[in-house]
């Protein structure tokens, strides 16, 4: 049966440019969801405007993908017409928004891991790589400096915005390891200085966030294990939904432009 | 929403070329470093600015419309107070 999915062969270079580029756009289109429905018209815009600059970063990112793999692919067949499995992006990005204070938790751990790595990028022996994380990172350390003096807010807020942002950082902990899982592919794309090894990370990132959440007044949990699949394709049944969502229309009109 | 909890600020931008802040619209926030990331959210984000102020709208002490007549009326009459009425020597150039 003919099919709308690509089938490319997936080099090392290619498998990292999409871990980058698939958190960009599911974690930009969860937060697009936002959209009309935040709690007050000012966050409603700023959340569109950090789901717009990741989308932004996730244009960038498959445009290099389509010019890495090379055989005439765009830009939007990595958006829209690889399968689930195909998926490169980590968990974290995937969950769901939950309520507002599960929104800023995933966002503070996400933006807290990428401001660091873009800020290693820029250094790529990867000349395209570092020129778009020069821009990506601008826009990263403002995407943490909003999320993270929500946290501070909603930690030290009331009872309630205490307890629920207490409860998403619980809840969203165990998705963090995948952030610093240096397989055979990141490992050897550090070596060879193109990509920031993300297990040597990890120290700064616990750094970042411990201001954060002291002022927060939140309590670090203590994840039993951590859970992890994402990278090598085995997502959540999340994804299946954000792809139909995502995916209708050039999968319904396969080649259509605006 | 809150007037407690979220009070209202005024939002004033300079732009790229222009020398003093102007006034631009008012929002809602919590307190002052988020009303500064709400006014770069929703009044910068078309490029509009390189400095943002933010000013609690309780701050402002206003002109009572009611007044506008004794304020303002008496400088309608007075046109010599424009600097209309001089002739400029042609050496002078541009002024």
């Amino acid at each position: 049966m003919a099919t709308t999915s690509i089938s490319f062969a997936e080099s090392s270079l290619l498998n990292l440019v999409l871990r980058r580029a698939d958190d960009a756009l599911i974690l930009g289109h969860r937060l697009s969801e936002w959209c009309g429905h935040a709690p007050m018209v000012e966050e409603d815009i700023a959340l569109a405007n950090i789901a717009l600059d990741l989308v932004g970063q996730a244009r960038s990112l498959y445009g290099y993908a389509a010019l890495v793999e090379g055989s005439g692919l765009t830009e939007d067949h990595f958006a829209y017409r690889r399968e689930q499995h195909q998926y490169r992006n980590c968990l974290l990005v995937e969950q769901p928004n939950g309520d507002f204070a599960a929104t800023i938790v995933r966002q503070v751990l996400f933006s807290a891991f990428m401001d660091l790595y873009w800020r290693e990028m820029m250094t790529s022996r990867d000349k395209a790589l570092a020129a778009m994380a020069g821009k990506a990172e601008k826009e990263t350390a403002y995407h943490l400096r909003h999320s993270g003096e929500w946290l501070i807010r909603l930690g030290d807020g009331t009872d309630d915005s205490h307890e629920r942002a207490q409860t998403a950082l619980d809840e969203l902990w165990v998705y963090t390891g995948e952030l610093f899982e240096a397989d055979d592919i990141e490992r050897g794309l550090a070596q060879s200085g193109v990509a920031p090894d993300v297990l040597s990370l990890e120290g700064s990132w616990n750094q970042r966030l411990a201001p954060i959440l002291r002022e927060a007044r939140l309590e670090i949990p203590q994840a039993p294990f951590m859970q992890s699949g994402g990278r090598s394709g085995r997502h959540s049944e999340h994804v299946g939904y954000i792809l139909a969502d995502l995916q209708y229309l050039q999968r319904t009109h396969p080649e259509a432009v605006w | 929403m809150s007037e407690k909890h979220l009070p209202l600020w005024e939002v004033f931008i300079r732009s790229r070329s222009g020398l003093a802040h102007k006034h631009c619209g008012s929002l809602h926030a919590a307190d002052a470093e988020m009303a500064l990331q709400a006014a770069r959210d929703v009044y910068t984000r078309r490029g509009e600015g390189n400095s943002i102020w933010v000013v609690p709208s309780s701050a402002i002490v206003a002109s009572d419309p009611a007044d506008k007549d004794e304020l303002f009326e008496p400088a309608l009459s007075k046109i010599y107070r424009h600097p209309t009425f001089y002739d400029v020597p042609d050496e002078v150039g541009h002024m």
